[in-house]
């Protein structure tokens, strides 16, 4: 395989800070490109029913696919993984992602056939021990939170944004209140203002103060009649806690909002921070963060929500009920916003995420304490050579800028490349967007301190680098199976499906 | 904990290293007033072995094993062996969306033929990385209608999935200018079209087929009415697994497609998680939700993919991006193209084939027993039909057998009142529905 340098291998170099060691990297074309018409990986046993197939208008001849043998599936989908990186594959600190380890045992328990293999319209009798994770997951998240109740139903993170956010409508339909506007800090992620949008509202921006915080002050400014609630990420994606929420919630409440609050970070504060007592109406959870569920390349995550009493009524049905030793489906009540899911949510994910939160169990705290002992960590061994715009205590994840390379014409994306070449999988680059060139770093509580310390030499090898030798930066990546892709191109000329 | 590598010691050079004298130290930022009282009421952790016991003993009661005369929108079917190997591949599992392409080609390049095969199945040229699931991708299929076309009123067939139009109801409940009207269904099970004209400028018309109770629409006659309107035709499916008997809906005159791809390699799960198909014509591209893989090149000029278009998305657009979507379905959408490579086009059909022989045999069983089917028209493996008095007694029976046959369609439907709802796949086979067939005798 040749690179863009021109070597024909790039041998691992025995100096190298990283743990990047280039190696064997087989191609595989594209699907179609194998395979021969005949051939098939899958062989049906005959029916032995007589044959009756559709005729007339609607019948057609089914989708032109490829033909393949088993083990042509099997190589293709083995080499196509191997360009993978994933948590399994090295340390992944991907801020406001929480990548952390993805417990194997979660698989096995989500495959048992018994849930597996569950059809959600059986009757309640038939189906207790799903009705009863359902149940039992509700009530372990709601203790984690601190608040009153939960549905599962979201099927994603901005889906259980979207959720709290016609919660927060309705009632405010229901109330009468008139009220349109949606106070959101610029730290804040696109998904925030891109619900608030569709369920309605208008974006005003609640602008950072000095120290990374949202500051009383500037709520009050821009609170007044038509203020439905504020949407806050605590920590916010600065990594920083938000320590002025109690009171900005008070002023909330008092103008007659409601708090809605993005679970994205709640990594650095399970176990810790009580919801209820900071003023939140409605939260949503991210399982494929917080509790450990895989994140699949995009998914499926779940993204259930817990809310107040205040908004309890408003929760999409069916809810589950737990009566006399038995669980059973019940309608949403008549304030319920109405149904999200087609059935009862991820069943498959937040399945995954109960075992983990019973793995866990009381020692949650221990997770968030190690997730910010981490980034701090980190933040102490990089300070001297990355930049700091907000240096304060941080949580669970810690932002640097690439302010002390620019100098040298290096960029954030340079050194996010580079950290591939030495076997990381790069932070969060520029965003959140507050910061120029921001490096968005989240270890999670799952890496052991020699990562971290792997991670902290790749880190300050590519500093020195962007002083002595910046063009290795441009160039890079260069063992991966692939350089950097022409993204313009791609947009410019969208070829979106293969020929 | 096994899930937490830090030593004693590792804690104490950690804390030296930042400064501070213990872990607590490092939350002095976060006020007393917002910590709990006391530790949330969490039970001890458990080891793997015990975990397992008790998460066996709930699946044991959960009804997976059931046998199920019922789709509905969760289909059983057979997995092969090869397609939760190589999906659950753990640098497919454990990866995050392909934000840093140069380490993400492996999902990248799955999801560009995921992309390719969808079209070719749905008869569009653009299809979205992944949505939800089956309602949430017809939600978004009618909000991107109504950006489209700039109208506000939505026909949606009666026969869609009923949990599905509670979905979409939901959805468009911020929307008070947005007009959705259900379009009636007529006794033979297909959607009466003769409302279609009289709709002044419908944005969209919101089609199943099979619809809800199993049976083939003409889309073409629906895609004349709609197009004929001004507005444009957006067709749905739970059961995938049919479009490898009929004429795709792309080729019958949809404009956009959206369907639950649950039935290619996924397990039912309870419900969820499903798969989100969504395809809309190559016009719309700028338009769709979700991500989009496409291809481009490196600086050597070798093929690789990258996430495209995301000027349409909340990452970049915030407030007026298309959707706020960001996590899909993308490990989903990865199993069902294994899916859709290990049986073919070849094998595809000949699976569509079984299913629906086994439909028809079962359907010729039950009308010897005195079942009336509810109509002539066309089905795949679901159908609806009438039993005879004495069923719900012997259905009764069969629960007592852990058999679930079929579901009653009054609920949903009055005008099918004495309908029930039933369906079939390769899972029972002849064998089962034989099994049925004698207890219903």
């Amino acid at each position: 395989m040749t690179h863009p340098d021109g070597n024909a291998t790039i041998p691992a170099d025995p100096d190298s800070p990283g743990i990047g060691a280039g190696g064997l990297v087989l191609d595989e074309p594209l699907l179609w490109e194998r395979g021969r018409y005949g051939r098939s990986a899958v062989d049906l046993p005959p029916s032995g029913v007589p044959h009756r197939p559709l005729t007339g208008p609607r019948a057609g001849d089914g989708p032109d696919w490829p033909d393949l043998s088993e083990l042509e599936v099997v190589r293709h989908y083995t080499r196509l993984s191997t360009w993978n990186f994933g948590v399994d594959t090295g340390m992944y600190p991907l801020g406001s992602c929480t990548m952390k380890y993805n417990p194997k045992i979660n698989e096995t328990v989500a495959a048992l056939a018994g849930f597996a293999a569950a059809h959600p319209l059986l009757p309640d009798d038939a189906c207790q021990g799903a009705l009863a994770v359902i149940y039992e997951t509700e009530k372990l998240l709601a203790a984690v939170s601190g608040l009153a109740a939960v549905s599962l139903q979201p099927a994603a993170g901005a889906h259980g944004e979207l959720c709290g956010m016609l919660m927060i409508a309705t009632y405010h339909r229901h109330h009468n209140t008139g009220k349109t506007v949606v106070l959101i800090p610029d730290t804040a992620h696109g998904t925030n203002p891109a619900t608030a949008a569709m369920c309605g509202f208008t974006e005003v921006k609640v602008p950072v103060g000095p120290d990374g915080r949202m500051e009383p002050e500037t709520v009050r400014r821009l609170l007044d009649d038509s203020v439905a609630g504020i949407m806050v990420t605590n920590p916010n994606t600065l990594g920083i806690f938000e320590s002025h929420l109690p009171e900005i919630s008070r002023m909330i409440h008092d103008a007659g909002g409601l708090v809605y609050a993005d679970g994205a970070n709640l990594n650095a504060v399970m176990g810790r921070v009580d919801m209820g007592k900071m003023g939140v109406d409605v939260l949503h959870f991210n399982l494929h963060k917080s509790m450990s569920t895989p994140h699949g390349g995009g998914g499926p995550g779940s993204g259930p929500v817990a809310v107040a009493e205040s908004l309890v009524p408003y929760l999409p049905g069916p809810r589950i009920v737990h009566e006399d030793g038995r669980y059973r489906r019940v309608d949403g009540s008549a304030l319920s916003i109405g149904r999200l899911h087609p059935f009862y949510g991820q069943f498959g994910i937040f399945l995954r995420a109960f075992a983990y939160l019973l793995s866990v169990g009381n020692r949650l705290r221990d997770v968030s304490g190690l997730a910010v002992l981490n980034a701090n960590y980190l933040r102490a061994r990089l300070r001297e050579a990355y930049d700091l715009p907000f240096d304060t205590d941080c949580m669970h994840e810690v932002v640097f800028t690439d302010a002390k390379q620019r100098g040298s014409k290096v960029t954030t994306l340079d050194i996010a490349k580079r950290l591939i070449d030495l076997g990381y999988h790069p932070p969060t680059i520029y965003f959140p967007l507050v910061v120029g060139g921001a490096l968005m770093i989240e270890p999670t509580e799952t890496e052991c301190k020699e990562e971290l310390d792997g991670f902290v030499e790749a880190m300050l090898a590519i500093a020195r680098e962007a002083e002595s030798d910046p063009d290795s930066l441009h160039r890079a990546p260069v063992l991966t199976k692939v350089g950097r892709l022409d993204e313009t191109l791609a947009a410019r000329k969208p070829k979106l499906t293969g020929d | 904990m096994r899930y937490l590598p830090h030593t004693p010691d590792d804690i104490a050079d950690m804390l030296r290293a930042i400064g501070v004298q213990s872990v607590d130290d490092l939350f002095r930022s976060v006020p007393e007033s917002c910590r709990f009282a006391d530790d949330p009421d969490l039970p001890p952790p458990l080891d793997e072995w015990s975990l397992l016991d008790r998460l066996s003993g709930l699946a044991a009661a959960a009804g997976g094993d059931w046998r199920v005369f019922l789709g509905a929108g969760s289909q059983a079917h057979r997995i092969p062996a090869v397609v939760p190997a190589l999906a659950n591949r753990s640098e497919f599992l454990t990866a995050y969306t392909p934000y840093q392409p140069e380490v993400s080609q492996g999902t990248l390049q799955a999801i560009f033929e995921y992309q390719t095969l969808m079209s070719r199945l749905t008869g569009l040229g653009v299809t979205n990385a992944s949505m939800y699931d089956g309602a949430t991708a017809m939600a978004e299929a009618v909000l991107m209608a109504l950006r489209i076309t700039g109208r506000r009123t939505v026909l949606v067939s009666r026969l869609v999935h009923p949990h599905w139009r509670e979905v979409l109801s939901t959805y468009l409940a911020p929307m008070p200018d947005v007009n959705l009207i259900p379009v009636p269904s007529a006794p033979d099970g297909t959607t009466y079209l003769g409302t279609v004209p009289e709709t002044r400028e419908p944005a969209v018309l919101v089609m199943a087929s099979p619809n809800f109770i199993g049976v083939i629409e003409d889309l073409s006659a629906a895609a004349d009415a709609i197009h004929r309107a001004g507005g444009l035709l957006a067709s749905g499916f739970s059961e995938p697994l049919a479009l490898g008997v009929m004429k795709v809906p792309g080729r019958e005159g949809a404009d956009i497609v959206f369907g639950e791809g649950q039935s290619l390699g996924l397990p039912q799960s309870f419900g969820g998680p499903g798969l989100g198909i969504l395809s809309a014509d190559r016009k719309f591209m700028r338009q769709i939700p979700g991500r989009l893989v496409g291809e481009t090149v490196d600086a050597a000029g070798r093929r690789g993919f990258v996430l495209t278009l995301s000027t349409r998305e909340q990452h970049i657009r915030r407030g007026r991006a298309v959707s706020n979507i960001c996590s899909n379905a993308g490990h989903a959408a990865l199993t069902a193209a294994v899916y859709m490579a290990t049986l073919g086009g070849s094998g595809f059909r000949s699976l569509a084939g079984i299913n629906r022989d086994l439909a028809e045999y079962f359907k010729a069983g039950l009308r010897k027993r005195g079942f009336k089917p509810l109509s002539a028209a066309d089905t795949f493996n679901e159908f609806a039909i009438i039993p005879p008095d004495r069923f719900p007694e012997r259905r009764q029976a069969l629960l007592q057998k852990r058999i679930l046959c079929g579901m009653p369609l009054d609920r949903y439907y009055p005008e099918y009142r004495n309908a029930w709802l039933f369906g079939v796949t390769e899972v029972a086979g002849k064998d089962g529905i034989d099994q049925v067939l004698e207890e219903l005798s």
